[in-house]
């Protein structure tokens, strides 16, 4: 079961994913990538469905794309949340998308923000949100350690305290995450949390 | 589990001497998981009318933005705003529109009419009004606080205790659910002036 979670630090918002590609009892791949980079400043963690996250995340980052191109300004974080939002309220009733959002953003008023929406378009603004069975785990870590305003080290070394509790616990464990972080320099890949690494590919 | 009970909700709307208070809890939930404990559930449509929404988050969020929507075409058409009593025949409207696939909603409307007559009234997720000259409930809670607010309420309280008294209704109520409280937000409106308070609960 895919685990999604997030948390906004001292000036920064960072989102981790795992990155197992499943089909029933198959592991198809272990490098997979969840979180979508939505623009310059966000992040768009997506888990569920798989042709639902991979499709619906590249239909949001090209309508915030359209609107750059469209009004000369980047859309701020709130706005694409509420869209986002939107899209899936008004598919809900038709044919609803199962992906479940954490999307973080930077904006130079506002700062950094991470927002929680739900498969069935539950809109809140949160400090600390995660997704899954592994969201048992995260949020109760998070609930213990997580503060205010904490550095990218401090916040780093809760996330690698959720992922420990994750694979330790959890019964099928995603063995790979990967971390995101988006700060005022961008939005950008942060590290890797590896236990399997896959077999590398024989030359022909 | 019933779709209104999947987030968890408690609302409560008290009419008082000239003026009114609507409270509600401040728990997001995802069935027996606590997402967040500073979620909005009364919302102002103008300075003398809110409107609580008890029952699915996203339902509300959505039933929120269309009459948002409706109220401020309204105003630009009226140069006025909605009086309670034809905003809660609104409400009906708009709920009776999705009669054979509803918003999962309870709404609980209280306003200060002509003359700043307090109004209150709630309905079914289907628009069927129930107007109440004493006091009003909804959510999970609604049992417990129907208890609770007959036997605490008099007629034409002060706003002071009034505010006692709603407040006391709502965390005696929401300490009987185990879906709603972590708290309670008490909006209490008088001719001239509206406050806005946060009530501390039990947190669990």
């Amino acid at each position: 079961m895919e685990s999604v979670f997030g948390l906004v630090g001292k000036d920064f918002a960072i989102v981790v994913a795992d990155s197992s590609a499943v089909h029933s009892i198959l592991v198809h791949k272990t490098n997979e990538d969840k979180i979508m980079v939505l623009d310059s400043h966000k992040l768009m963690g997506a888990s569920g469905e798989t042709g639902d996250r991979a499709q619906f995340t590249e239909y949001v980052q090209k309508n915030v794309a359209l609107y750059q191109f469209r009004n000369g300004i980047p859309l701020t974080t709130a706005a694409t949340a509420n869209f986002t939002r939107g899209e899936l309220a008004t598919a809900l009733r038709k044919n609803p998308y199962m992906v479940n959002i954490i999307l973080a953003g930077y904006d130079k008023d506002v700062g950094p923000s991470l927002y929680f929406i739900d498969y069935i378009a539950s809109l809140h603004k949160v400090d600390k949100a995660a997704f899954g069975y592994g969201s048992y785990f995260a949020l109760s870590m998070m609930d213990r350690h997580y503060r205010r305003d904490m550095s990218v080290e401090e916040a780093i070394e809760l996330v690698d305290k959720c992922i420990r509790e994750i694979r330790s616990r959890l019964v099928v464990a995603p063995p790979n995450f990967l971390i995101k972080i988006v700060d005022k320099d961008g939005a950008r890949e942060y590290g890797w949390r590896e236990s399997i690494k896959d077999a590398p590919v024989a030359a022909a | 589990m019933s779709i209104f009970e999947y987030n968890g909700s408690a609302l409560v709307a008290m009419v008082g001497k000239n003026c009114f208070a609507i409270a509600s809890d401040r728990r997001l939930g995802v069935q027996l998981q606590t997402i967040a404990t500073d979620f909005q559930k009364i919302y102002r449509i103008h300075h003398k009318l809110f409107i609580g929404l008890a029952g699915l988050a996203t339902d509300a969020q959505t039933l929120y933005q269309r009459l948002v929507f409706r109220h401020k075409l309204y105003h630009l058409r009226e140069e006025r705003d909605m009086k309670p009593e034809t905003f809660a025949s609104l409400v009906s409207a708009v709920l009776y529109e999705k009669r054979f696939g509803p918003y999962f909603c309870q709404p609980v409307i209280a306003g200060l009419g002509d003359d700043d007559k307090p109004f209150i009234c709630t309905m079914d997720s289907i628009g069927a009004k129930e107007l109440a000259k004493d006091f009003v409930v909804a959510g999970t809670a609604s049992e417990s606080l129907y208890g609770a607010c007959e036997s605490m309420f008099k007629p034409d309280m002060e706003a002071g205790e009034l505010f006692e008294t709603i407040s006391q209704a709502l965390i005696s109520s929401v300490d009987r659910d185990c879906l709603s409280g972590w708290g309670g937000h008490v909006y209490l409106v008088t001719p001239t002036e509206v406050t806005e308070r946060i009530l501390k609960g039990r947190m669990d």
